[in-house]
């Protein structure tokens, strides 16, 4: 039985780019951004970074295939760096990698950079996915909030939720996270809006509006990670340590698109990653034990079902929890306190990591007017795909002491 | 004795208003409101001829099987391709085998009969048990022309065979004559047209009742005994004259369908073939006249059998699945006659995969997944491992195909932000009743009337226009079962 991941990696430093529609930076630009405040922060020379891990989604802008637009635009010293690409899981699994690596043993520090420059196609919303050859013979052409609102219909279908109830509590969602954006200087969109001015946005995809929709941003984050040992060696006191508790991945295997059993209504693999990361963190009673959460807000109705996903809430709950404010910012859990990927905003690549940033100023205390009052776990939670078929990267991270 | 041994029909489910379309354009030509009276059919934006065709074949080939089916023949005069066998591909969405012979006709709207006499003088010299002929036509005409509101988009198919015949057949007569009404060059997006009164006075009145006289002496039929006279007529009442002149009673003379879905070109004369059969008593002759520079006259007798073939969809079932449409600018950008917008995100445009597409051809064209040999779970898109959590199963799977089982949407949005010539673009979890699920394009619905747990029916639709590389992409669709006008 493996022992799991639990306090093995600390974070020795992070950074994050303000994010936004960057329209004097490219991808190589934001990175630098985001890597130079992690490097100082963990205070080491770019030569001891012994290997890196780039997340980047979007081959069709951004910066293309392979590593090496990191390696060239960080400078850095011939080390092994890897791209990896798990749609907007992108930047979770970049975490992944460098936190296994030092896990492992293998070296001695890594980093997980991540970054997306979506801003150069010319129009809003993401990029159209390249999807393969045998795909685009037979799919539709789905878009990001056209396959999140299947979710939407499933939910209301199956908790026979009226249209309008659900409208407004995904509204409550949007207005929470605007009002949490706004105090957060790194976000895109700074701007508290009421809900009224919520559900008279232009319809996107039903029922999902223009502000039940993420922020299309660029932006870059960056974690650099070693052992708690090293971390010690290197003068982080251990009171100012955050380790990894949990750091779990859950793929789709095709059933819930193609075996009729899933009614559509949730987030199949959330569930299955959030048990196992709440197993490896040695967390029973998450709604109780965490402090603060960062889900994959993508679309309201997406943060929404992973409240129930996550066993926050009660399945078909989640609309009451959300309308009782219990998420937000003075909730009992406050989630998205640094806006989510509604307000921050969505640079695919970077996005878990921004997760994590969050998580990691709020242990340190260092997450100024936003800053929740001692929280002890923070977990994050990274999607992408489909309902149907999706990529689910949780992390849970914490004080090591 | 051979002839027909079963029918079916196809007329899509929009029906172009013509005193719209006659409206928007009348400020240029006013004569067109003389014409702006009743309705023509109209393709949806995802339907050409030979989708048409399909779905009138399955309507034929409903309930019965298709073993054997030896030959397939497509008369059309707007085939998609020009050089890929039209036919072929209407086999393959049928999920006929490949051990078929297939063939296209075209070239003139009689290559609808020509395909009839084709498959008959096939099966009647004993080279196939039964042959499949479909016909389907989806006629352009300029923006602002007559033709815009004359023609009409359908399809109808028929299988020949020899036991089993509703409609036994007496023979055939051909005559071609460069008698040049309209005419559309290669590579030409329109037809040009000669005047009406030319084709009435030297054509209706001259060579095509000589033509159709002939028919009958060789043939036998005495024309006072003719039960249905059918004759593709371009323009109304020229069929009247035909029959005057060669005897035949007015009263015989098959109803036109121009004022409900206009002329459908080369599958007009079989549509309106499959509409008197649809009618007709056994033991009567039915006279079908295929016209275009030249005809083909067929003579038919109806036999006892006709009493007792199955129910199908039918003109009736075609005309009353019926959604009126006054919006002409749709009509125009449904038939590419004129270019809409269609945003940056509208440029995408992957290029076919034509070996993937041949790996998967019955996948895609068929909608055959597979059922697992172990559980029995059907599955698609059809996998070597089985797609139940409780089974995966390796091995291969028995095929299975989904297009004619009972479905319903499962999950849905209506979809303004991805491309689709007809926004919203609708698509959602698409579940079969006896298993299998995938994330399908609905087409054919009704803004604001889609509904989980709406019943649906599996259809062969375009998927995507490649125009820079000329390809039409097909693949299936979910038509939702209540939508307007169809109750």
């Amino acid at each position: 039985m493996s022992k799991g991941i639990r306090d093995k990696v600390a974070i020795l430093g992070m950074g994050c780019s303000r994010f936004g529609e960057r329209w004097d930076m490219g991808a190589e630009e934001l990175m630098v951004e985001s890597f130079t405040e992690a490097l100082g922060d963990a205070g080491i020379d770019r030569k001891q970074i012994q290997a890196a891990w780039l997340g980047s989604c979007m081959d069709e802008v951004n910066i293309g295939k392979s590593a090496l637009p990191a390696s060239i635009a960080l400078r850095l010293n011939n080390i092994p760096v890897t791209r990896v690409e798990n749609y907007c899981a992108t930047g979770t699994e970049a975490f992944r990698g460098a936190v296994y690596a030092v896990a492992s043993g293998a070296c001695d520090i890594a980093l997980a950079i991540g970054v997306e420059k979506l801003k150069d196609t010319g129009y809003g919303g993401l990029p159209g996915l390249e999807i393969g050859s045998l795909p685009p013979l037979w799919w539709p052409n789905l878009s990001a909030p056209g396959v999140f609102a299947q979710v939407a219909s499933a939910y209301m279908s199956r908790y026979k939720v009226p249209r309008d109830v659900l409208k407004r509590a995904l509204a409550e969602i949007s207005a929470k996270s605007h009002a949490n954006g706004a105090k957060n200087p790194k976000a895109h969109l700074r701007n508290p809006v009421s809900c009224d001015t919520i559900m008279a946005s232009p319809m996107i995809a039903e029922p999902l509006g223009l502000f039940d929709c993420c922020g299309v941003s660029d932006g870059s984050a960056a974690a650099i990670v070693t052992t708690p040992e090293i971390a010690k060696s290197l003068g982080k006191h251990p009171d100012q340590m955050v380790t990894v508790k949990a750091l779990q991945l859950a793929l789709s295997n095709g059933s819930e698109g193609g075996y009729n059993d899933w009614d559509g209504s949730y987030i199949h693999t959330t569930r299955v990653a959030a048990q196992r990361a709440y197993a490896e963190a040695g967390i029973s009673r998450p709604r109780d034990e965490i402090s603060m959460f960062e889900v994959h807000d993508c679309f309201s109705i997406t943060e929404l079902v992973t409240m129930e996903d996550l066993a926050l809430s009660s399945d078909g709950g989640a609309i009451k929890d959300v309308m009782d404010g219990f998420y937000n910012a003075d909730g009992k859990i406050p989630c998205q306190i640094d806006g989510g990927l509604k307000c921050f905003g969505h640079p695919i690549g970077a996005s878990g990591i921004r997760m994590v940033y969050e998580m990691y100023l709020q242990l340190l205390g260092r997450a100024g007017e936003r800053q929740l009052k001692n929280p002890r776990y923070g977990l994050t939670h990274n999607l992408g795909g489909f309902p149907h078929q999706n990529v689910v990267g949780i992390s849970i991270v914490g004080r090591y002491q | 004795m051979i002839g027909i041994t079963s029918y079916g029909a196809y007329v899509p489910r929009l029906r172009l208003n013509r005193a719209a379309a006659a409206q928007a354009n009348a400020w240029a030509n006013p004569g067109l409101l003389a014409q702006a009276r009743g309705e023509r059919s109209m393709a949806n934006w995802d339907e050409d001829s030979l989708t048409m065709a399909v779905e009138a074949a399955r309507d034929a080939l409903a309930g019965r099987s298709t073993d054997g089916i030896g030959a397939i023949y497509f008369g059309s005069s707007t085939h998609p391709f020009a050089d890929r066998q039209n036919a072929g591909l209407v086999a393959a969405a049928l999920d006929l085998p490949e051990s078929i012979g297939s063939c296209d006709l075209s070239g003139a709207l009689k290559a609808g009969t020509a395909a009839l006499i084709a498959a008959l003088d096939r099966v009647a010299a004993g080279r196939e048990g039964e042959a499949l002929v479909v016909v389907g036509e989806h006629r352009r005409a300029r923006p602002g022309s007559a033709q815009e509101l004359q023609y009409g988009d359908a399809a109808a198919a028929f299988t020949i065979g020899s036991s089993a015949v509703i409609a036994e057949f007496l023979g055939s007569h051909s005559v071609s004559v460069d008698f040049v009404d309209h005419y559309r060059a290669t590579g030409q997006e329109f037809d040009y047209i000669w005047e009406e009164r030319w084709l009435r006075d030297e054509a209706f009145q001259k060579w095509v009742p000589a033509a159709v006289k002939a028919a009958l002496e060789k043939l036998g039929v005495d024309p006072g005994a003719i039960d249905h006279f059918v004759l593709a007529e371009p323009v109304a009442k020229l069929s009247a004259l035909v029959a005057k002149r060669c005897g035949i009673a007015e009263t015989v003379i098959a109803d036109s369908l121009l004022g409900v879905v206009g002329h459908a070109g080369a599958a007009h004369a079989p549509l309106m073939l499959a509409s008197v059969l649809q009618k007709a008593q056994p033991g009567q002759t039915i006279v079908v006249v295929g016209f275009g520079q030249g005809c083909d006259v067929l003579a038919f007798r109806t036999t006892a059998a006709l009493g007792e073939l199955s129910m199908r969809s039918g003109m009736t079932g075609s005309l009353k699945r019926r959604k009126e449409e006054k919006n002409y600018p749709k009509f125009l950008s449904f038939n590419e006659t004129v270019s809409l917008e269609k945003g940056l995100r509208g440029e995408a445009n992957p290029q076919t995969a034509l070996s993937a597409m041949y790996r998967n051809r019955r996948m895609l064209f068929g909608l055959v997944g597979g059922s697992c040999t172990k559980c029995g779970t059907a599955q698609f898109p059809p996998a070597d491992i089985c797609v139940n959590p409780s089974c995966h199963h390796q091995g291969p799977m028995q095929p299975y195909r989904f297009a004619d089982e009972a479905a319903h949407i499962k999950t849905w949005s209506a979809d303004w932000l991805t491309y689709t010539p007809d926004p919203p673009a609708h698509y959602g979890m698409v579940e079969f009743k006896r298993g299998g699920r995938f994330v399908a394009d609905i087409t054919d619905w009704d803004l604001g009337k889609v509904e989980v747990g709406q019943p649906v029916r599996m259809v062969f639709r375009v998927r995507g226009r490649d125009a820079q590389r000329g390809m039409v992409r097909y693949f299936w669709k979910a038509a939702p079962l209540s939508g307007v006008g169809e109750k």
